[in-house]
């Protein structure tokens, strides 16, 4: 008050938040991010006309609808970069306390849009899919108490989140929603993993989702349908799989051309799961070697960047948004080309979503504002240690 | 990794106390170092580990890449196929005789339909379309074009004139889609074989046709398969004969007053059916729609000749005395008591006429004793009866080609009593199609070997189960040459083909129980020729009447017979027979009148 009284100018101490960050962030990553979600649109103006066609609305509706919800992500994304690894998890946490409610809260007020499993909540002009929000921030939460249960005399961490991670996936199995739950699972694995689990603990976790895996294989006729389809060698050729495998077929190497593909005509979900079979057919094997690579990079220097990192807390979020990342973009394309059973899974960044895309920017945000550069206290660290 | 850190090292703590200090601040700092410790030796393990989870990562990624690579580089299998699968495909494949003749094909044509959007003037387009089409009312087509639909069919198949007339409207919303027609150029000929097409699921560029029934229907999947590309599907039939089987039939169904009438002719030795009719017929290019109530037996669209199961009557004595003979119960000259009546679980079974005490076992044929037969049947008893019935294929639906056959299964008591044996022996109490009596015959005259009506062409004979010796079956020939030429069916006789038959004249249940005394299912069954038999003909005549040398005269004797010898003197030349032992002069003039 008296500075401004005296009329001089407030100094800023240390460096403006805006270059620490351009500075400190990892720049490769963000251009690899930026770089799908430019192919993310690219595809959509290929796979998503027939799809507004068959809605009746302007061809390029859905991409006008991912580029703002892009812009969105981006701005999500930048600023939850920006935030330390405290603010990330006070807010993560508190988020996931949020996110958990409204999950919960799901078969009360939720849709299914007659899809059969309440996942969404209807916003009039968008939906939200809080399994989607919840991923990230149930991150931080097991990354925060696995982190705290290894100080000493800290809480039992481990065994809670154990607990916790039960509960949110029984939740998702109940809607039923295997791929979501299945992620959930795999992230508290990781991160119990990185956090030094003896492996035989991991070893009788697998077993018991494998045992799970089996029971919804006799119980669950559509997961049957889909792993029977998965195992037998011909494919139906009226199915999704079938159309994808022959759209990459179709692309060979350099694909078709610009709007010469045909597998988005014939495939419902050409804009969402099968969007790399669009990409397959219309730009050929280059374009979704690009990709691969695209999310190959993030994860792994995600996880070569975490390696250095000190703090038990920030490697072990990162670890665990690194992998979830990674895996969702594996199982899309592995299901394209048959490694893997059909699941339906978007591929971050690249696939149509609204709600999808905000919740995938805010984790690679994340992701992002545990990477970033800060002393470890290397010799690196106090040889060029700087202001701020 | 350093040693462990203890918390409180004494030596430290003494010398705290000495100095006067805190000693907990060593605790803490302790603490600390041992904190800071546990975090490096857990940073360490950390690195590996997220090390390992990079490799994996890494591993999966290549593996989607190599894949990839691999699904890009191999060629599409079958380039489109799911696209194809969903897509309405209007092929189908032709129809022939077994001489190649078409009897069904597809024919270009265009559907109409409309895009109302895109009208400029409904009303006048409306106007225009209800004088082409003077069946499309103009109201009607004004209220379909403003009701806000975008699309709608007007007509299923257009004929050229008539789409030139269209396009003569100027309408862009009107617009034609090509499909193909099925088309039967030889209009009712066949009908009952054939059966008929309609159209199924329709797109804008195809429609799919659908066989509705007949041997359409029955390889309707095949006829689709577009595997099949133009092989055309071969029948049995013959087209000139089948024409000439059912100009005859036709005319002597109108000779004979008849109700309907229906041929069966069928090669002894292939199965193969030559000729298939049922009067009256029907134009597969346009099938009359079933009758919604009534008997549908009484529909032109009723086969009676598969479809349709009659008492045939004394059709049948040859079974038994056939079977009498090859189980060794009597030669052809056993004579039989034929005393009549003979009363039997308190009917009487009678003759036609009284036909003396006895008579041998041919004279019970050419004469067509009833108390014979059923004296014959009583030696065979109900069981070894039944079992032979079933051999010849008269007790289950007949196995042609046609969906119609499943509807003709023979009927016949639940109780077979020995009275159900007597009669059944001539032909009543059971119920069977001229189907299964054309092929029952077969196997009787052909040397003894079961025969499966088939509509498909063959070139080899059907070397069946064997069911009589061959001794038999030529003695089976013989009797029915002699029904002929001494017996009931002297009006059968064809100069050259040596014609054989036996008559049957069974009274028509009524459906209100017993029989009627007045209508008859009057059939004739031929052989020709006899003395070789190549070819079985069945003609039925349901109901006939005609008055001949002044009495009303109703017995296949009379009817069915002449009917049957002029479709033999007709077809037999276009089957290739030379006629047999006929003076030379009289052969000129036969081969020639066939030309």
């Amino acid at each position: 008050m008296t500075e401004m009284a005296h009329g001089t100018v407030l100094v800023q101490s240390g460096e403006a938040i805006l270059p620490r960050w351009w500075r400190t962030v990892d720049r490769v990553t963000l251009a690899c991010i930026f770089t799908l979600f430019l192919i993310g649109l690219l595809l959509g103006f290929a796979a998503s006309p027939p799809l507004a066609a068959r809605n009746g609305l302007d061809p390029f509706y859905y991409v006008y609808r991912q580029a703002f919800f892009g812009g969105l992500a981006f701005v999500a994304m930048i600023l939850t970069s920006m935030m330390s690894p405290q603010q990330v998890r006070r807010l993560g946490v508190l988020g996931f306390f949020g996110a958990f409610a409204s999950l919960a809260l799901l078969p009360v007020f939720g849709t299914d849009y007659g899809q059969g499993a309440a996942r969404w909540y209807s916003l009039g002009f968008a939906s939200v899919q809080p399994s989607e929000f919840l991923k990230p921030v149930f991150i931080i939460f097991t990354a925060w108490m696995v982190a705290a249960s290894q100080e000493i005399n800290g809480p039992p961490g481990k065994t809670l989140s154990l607990i916790v991670m039960t509960v949110v996936v029984g939740f998702l199995v109940m809607q039923p929603d295997y791929g979501q739950g299945a992620l959930v699972l795999f992230s508290w694995m990781v991160i119990y993993f990185v956090a030094g689990a003896p492996i035989w603990i991991l070893g009788l976790i697998s077993i018991i989702v494998a045992g799970g895996g089996i029971l919804a294989y006799t119980t669950v006729e559509h997961v049957a349908r889909r792993i029977d389809g998965f195992l037998s060698a011909e494919v139906d050729p009226n199915t999704q799989l079938a159309y994808a495998e022959n759209a990459i077929r179709e692309g060979g190497f350099f694909g078709t051309g610009l709007g010469e593909g045909s597998v988005k005509w014939t495939l419902p979900d050409a804009h969402t799961d099968f969007i790399i079979a669009v990409a397959a057919e219309e730009y050929g094997l280059v374009l979704v070697l690009l990709i691969i690579a695209l999310f190959a990079i993030v994860a792994l220097r995600g996880f070569f960047r975490l390696m250095r990192e000190r703090d038990p807390f920030t490697r072990l979020a990162g670890a665990g948004l690194a992998a979830v990342f990674a895996l969702q973009s594996i199982i899309n394309m592995g299901v394209a080309v048959r490694l893997l059973p059909a699941k339906g899974m978007t591929l971050p960044f690249v696939s149509y979503g609204g709600s999808s895309l905000i919740a995938t920017g805010v984790a690679v945000g994340m992701l992002l504002a545990f990477t970033r550069s800060r002393p470890q206290g290397d010799i690196s660290d106090i040889l060029f240690q700087r202001r701020g | 990794m350093s040693r462990r850190i203890a918390l409180r090292p004494l030596a430290r703590i003494l010398e705290a106390r000495q100095k006067g200090e805190n000693p907990d601040e060593i605790e803490r700092e302790n603490l600390a170092r041992r904190h800071e410790q546990a975090r490096d030796k857990m940073r360490q393990r950390a690195e590996s580990r997220l090390l390992m989870l990079a490799i994996c990562f890494f591993a999966a990624f290549l593996t989607v890449g190599a894949k990839m690579t691999m699904l890009a580089g191999s060629d599409p299998e079958e380039p489109h196929i799911s696209v194809a699968g969903s897509s309405v495909l209007g092929a189908r494949a032709d129809i022939v005789d077994r001489q190649g003749r078409v009897l069904a094909t597809n024919l270009v044509t265009n559907a109409l339909y409309v895009q109302p959007r895109d009208l400029i003037d409904p009303e006048a387009a409306a106007a225009g379309l209800a004088e082409i089409f003077p069946d499309l009312d103009e109201d009607w087509l004004i209220r379909r074009f403003t009701s806000g639909s975008t699309f709608a069919w007007l007509r299923g198949s257009i004929s050229p004139e008539q789409q030139q007339r269209v396009h003569d409207l100027g309408e862009p919303g009107l617009l034609f889609g090509p499909r193909d027609m099925r088309l039967y150029p030889n209009g009712a000929l066949a009908a009952h074989v054939l059966g008929g097409a309609r159209f199924g699921e329709q797109a804008v560029n195809a429609a799919e046709i659908l066989g509705v029934a007949g041997v359409e229907a029955y390889f309707d999947a095949e006829l689709r398969d577009p595997a099949r590309g133009a092989e055309p599907l071969q029948l049995s039939l013959d087209l000139t004969v089948q024409s000439a089987v059912e100009e005859v039939l036709a005319g002597g169904m109108t000779l004979m007053n008849a109700a309907g009438a229906a041929a069966v002719l069928m090669d002894v030795n292939t199965g193969e059916v030559i000729s298939l009719a049922s009067l009256p017929d029907f134009d597969p290019n346009a099938r009359p729609r079933p009758l919604l109530e009534g008997d549908q037996s009484e529909s032109p669209l009723f086969n009676r000749a598969v479809q349709g199961v009659y008492e045939l009557g004394s059709t049948f004595k040859i079974f038994p005395v056939a079977q009498a003979l090859d189980l060794g119960l009597v030669t052809p000259q056993t004579m039989i008591n034929t005393q009549g009546p003979l009363r039997m679980a308190g009917f009487a079974i009678s003759d036609y006429d009284d036909y003396g005490p006895s008579n041998s076992v041919t004279d019970v044929i050419v004469y067509s004793s009833n108390i014979g037969t059923a004296r014959i049947a009583e030696m065979i008893g109900t069981e070894r009866q039944q079992s032979f019935l079933g051999e010849l294929g008269l007790m289950e639906p007949t196995s042609i080609e046609m969906i119609e056959s499943r509807a003709g299964r023979p009927l016949y008591p639940h109780r077979w009593t020995d009275l159900s044996t007597a009669t059944i022996s001539y032909g009543h109490g059971i119920s069977v199609s001229p189907l299964h009596l054309a092929a029952a015959y077969s196997t009787i005259v052909n040397g003894g070997t079961r025969v499966e009506p088939t509509l498909l062409r063959r070139d080899s004979p059907q070397q069946g189960e064997r069911i009589i010796s061959e001794e038999v079956s030529a003695q089976a020939a013989h009797m029915l040459r002699q029904v002929v030429t001494d017996g009931t069916a002297s009006m059968g006789e064809v100069a050259g083909y040596e014609v054989g038959g036996k008559t049957g004249s069974a009274d028509k249940p009524n459906p209100e129980g017993g029989y009627y005394v007045d209508r008859l299912i009057s059939t004739f069954a031929s052989v020709f020729p006899a003395n070789d038999p190549q070819y079985v003909l069945i003609v039925t005549l349901d109901e006939p009447s005609v008055m001949m040398l002044g009495e009303e005269r109703r017995t296949a004797g009379w009817t069915a017979v002449p009917v049957a010898a002029e479709i033999i003197r007709r077809v037999a030349p276009l089957l290739g027979m030379p006629p047999q032992d006929v003076d030379p002069e009289v052969a000129y003039q036969l081969t020639s009148a066939s030309e």
